[in-house]
């Protein structure tokens, strides 16, 4: 098979997001900067997931769709949960979450 | 199943010699009577008194019986009634089987005829006492489980009994616990008992692996087919054997327990630790006298440490002053007779003397029993704190005491060897079986100079004990004197009969210079004539048998005349007035320090051991220390590692986590 035009770059900007997504986790403290990192990373993986379908054939283009339903419970659940932070601690700032340490 | 079943279980010849089983079996119910009312009524004394010598002399009776079924003519050679099958695993068939033949039957009498006249006896001399019950219920387990040693089949059946009778031992010498001494004296007697157990265990495991059976009967019949003769495998046995009869019946080295055994009552020191108990080994012996007999080696040991212990024991008990600890160093000493004899492969002169001894010696103990019930009571109505058994406070007694006086005199002749009273015939034999065995083996003859010095000594310390107790002047006390007085019937009856059999004792095994054979050598015959084959006893003839019987008559009268006048002409003081005596009186006194030597040798070094060594270091620091806190302590490390890394930020668990799953991508794309 024919390898598709816009592969390779389409894989690149996945690879891009991809590392902006993991290093804004680790390194942004503010816990919806943090979530909105995690969704970048999610739509590069979507994005990488695209550009193989066109190589391997509509399995890939399913698998999004997965990942986008999952990546919405994830949103609902996951911005609950800093709603009911930041009522707590009038803060979403990742250093005055540590109340569960050994 | 019912009993009777269980009996009917048993072969035609148990049958033909009627319920034996009978004799183990009355006496443990009366334990289980006397038992309930011990925890229940201890006041009912009635009972107890009705019970507790009941089922023992109706034991005799059975006894008789059976004695009587055997004797008869073409009767079975023996007995068997198995009860259960007690133990079947691979090779192992065990059964709870007790068998009824001569030599079982010997001691059966003995023991439910002596005992029964000690249960009698223990109705008067315990009637006081608040444990009552309880002492009947433990008089009575205890005969249940002589009787079981008697008349096991085997080994382990006989282990039964030996143990049992141990245990009986244990709580009747501390049962007036509330005192520490009698029940630290109940331990000793416990854990000396356990060293020699030990050797009888040893023996049973290398018997069963010699002969895949542990049934008397059937180690007898194969022994001389499948064992070496004087081989190691049959001497190994025997000595462990040894070791258990050394520790059951007090021989050299393990006879300290048996004076200290004194703290129980007196009539459980007739019964127990003179009579029967302590003679259990001799009977073992007599029971393994084919292994006996094709071993040399531990045959020359056990006549060895017989003649030793006689002599010994003899020598402590010259000095002692305990009425009771006398009797207790006479008993050892006449133990190691009874070794000597069958050592020398006289059996039947070990049994017979073991018969006689049982007669005698429980008169002795009996009658001390009386004198001390007499004295105990005299002091009690005074209200003075003095020493009930100590016979410097005793003197003159026979003017209170006129039938325990002469009866214990009877006693005293017949333990001296005075011609015709019991202990003649049998002493007489042991000595002539000795010295006969000096032509073959040379020790014999020191054996035998052993011996007779030590029959000296037993003359002169009876005759030393009877001065101090019955004559010269009374040093009891002027108030105490008008409390002195006879025992009541129930206590001088049996007396009696133990005096009459004392003195008469003898004819059951009459020696072939008065013209008759020897009943009980002829009784026994068939039972020993296993060892006959390997060892047996030339009797001396003509002069010399003239000449030892002399020599052993002459050293009686002449010890007895000698202990006597000596005693008579020494002052005594009471207790209280007593000097520490000095030279080798006071190394007699304290019993050669073996107890403190004892002490420092085994007990303080094992104690320290314990200490330091146990329980320091093994049990505080390895046990406690390293494997039980020094294992938390490792865990509790690890946690506390791991909750060093729930730091609570989230950023470094997403670092963790993000370097894991980099972690885990490369590990899967084999980086």
């Amino acid at each position: 098979m024919e390898t598709p035009a816009l592969l390779g770059p389409s894989l690149a900007l996945s690879g891009i997001l991809f590392s902006i997504g993991v290093l804004g986790v680790l390194l942004r403290r503010n816990a919806i900067i943090l979530f909105m990192c995690i969704e970048l990373m999610l739509n590069a993986v979507n994005l990488a997931f695209i550009a193989f379908a066109r190589l391997h054939g509509s399995d890939g283009q399913v698998i999004v769709f997965f990942v986008m339903t999952v990546a919405a419970a994830e949103a609902a659940v996951g911005l609950a949960i800093m709603l009911a932070l930041f009522r707590h601690n009038q803060s979403l700032d990742l250093q005055d979450i540590n109340l569960l340490h050994g | 199943m019912s009993l009777s079943q269980l009996a009917a279980e048993g072969s035609g010849a148990g049958a033909a010699l009627g319920p034996f089983w009978l004799t183990v079996a009355l006496p443990l119910a009366g334990f289980a009577i006397n038992g309930l009312l011990a925890l229940y009524r201890p006041q009912a004394k009635g009972i107890v008194s009705v019970v507790g010598p009941g089922v023992v002399l109706a034991a005799f009776g059975v006894a008789v019986m059976a004695f009587l079924r055997l004797q008869a003519p073409g009767a079975e050679p023996f007995g068997e009634v198995t009860l259960w099958h007690w133990m079947l695993a691979g090779d192992l068939h065990l059964d709870l089987a007790f068998r009824l033949d001569r030599l079982s039957a010997v001691l059966l009498l003995v023991v439910t005829g002596v005992g029964g006249l000690i249960h009698l006896f223990s109705i008067g001399y315990m009637k006081a006492d608040p444990g009552y019950a309880r002492y009947f219920a433990y008089l009575n387990l205890f005969v249940a489980f002589m009787l079981v040693l008697v008349l096991g089949a085997s080994m382990p059946v006989l282990f039964i009994g030996w143990e049992g009778v141990g245990l009986c031992s244990y709580l009747l010498i501390g049962f007036w616990f509330d005192v520490e001494a009698n029940a630290n004296a109940g331990m000793k007697a416990f854990l000396m008992n356990r060293i020699g157990d030990f050797g009888f265990l040893v023996a049973m495991f290398i018997t069963w692996h010699a002969f895949g059976t542990l049934d008397f009967l059937q180690i007898a019949e194969q022994a001389p087919g499948r064992l070496e003769a004087g081989g190691g495998v049959v001497t190994a046995i025997t000595l462990f054997m040894f070791l258990g009869c050394v520790g059951k019946s007090a021989q050299i080295p393990l006879y300290t327990w048996l004076p200290d055994a004194m703290a129980g009552p007196t009539p459980v020191s007739a019964l127990i630790h003179a009579a029967t108990m302590v003679t259990a080994g001799v009977y073992l012996v007599a029971r393994a006298s084919v292994l006996f007999a094709m071993a040399p080696l531990t045959s020359t040991v056990v006549a060895g440490v017989g003649a030793l212990t006689a002599l010994f024991a003899a020598t402590i008990g010259l000095r002692q002053n305990d009425i009771k600890k006398v009797l207790a160093y006479s008993t050892v000493s006449q133990l190691g007779y009874m070794f000597l004899a069958v050592g020398s492969g006289a059996y039947v002169a070990g049994i017979f003397h073991l018969v006689t001894h049982a007669f005698f010696k429980a008169l002795l103990f009996l009658g001390s029993g009386s004198v001390i019930h007499a004295m105990h009571h005299a002091y009690h109505a005074t209200h003075r704190h003095e020493d009930a058994q100590d016979m410097r406070n005793m003197g003159g007694l026979r003017r209170w005491m006129p039938w325990t006086s002469t009866l214990m005199w009877i006693a005293t002749l017949a333990i001296a060897g005075i011609p015709l009273f019991a202990g003649f015939f049998s002493k007489d034999e042991i000595l002539a079986a000795a010295f006969s065995r000096g032509a073959d083996v040379r020790w014999f003859y020191l054996f035998y100079g052993f011996a007779a010095v030590a029959a000296l000594l037993t003359a002169i310390y009876m005759a030393r004990l009877m001065a101090m107790t019955f004559h010269g002047q009374n040093r009891t006390g002027e108030a105490e004197q008008g409390h002195l007085h006879e025992a009541p019937w129930i206590m001088t009856g049996p007396l009696m009969v133990l005096g009459v059999l004392s003195a008469v004792g003898g004819a059951i095994n009459l020696p072939a210079f008065l013209g008759r054979h020897g009943w009980l050598e002829g009784w026994l015959e068939p039972v020993l004539e296993g060892a006959r084959q390997f060892v047996k006893v030339e009797h001396p003839h003509g002069s010399t048998e003239w000449i030892l019987i002399g020599a052993a008559v002459a050293i009686g009268v002449v010890g007895l005349f000698l202990g006597f006048s000596r005693t008579m002409a020494s002052t005594i003081v009471p207790a209280r007035e007593a000097v520490e005596s000095t030279g080798v009186a006071r190394l007699l006194e304290k019993r050669y320090f073996v107890d403190e030597i004892y002490d420092a040798v085994f007990v303080r070094p094992i104690q320290w051991f314990s200490r330091v060594v146990l329980w320091k270091v093994v049990d505080q620091a390895l046990v406690d220390g390293i494997a039980v806190r020094g294992s938390a302590r490792l865990l509790e490390g690890f946690g506390w590692l791991g909750s060093r890394l729930q730091t609570g930020q989230v950023g470094l668990y997403l670092l963790l986590f993000v370097a894991g799953a980099v972690w885990v991508l490369g590990f899967m794309l084999g980086v």
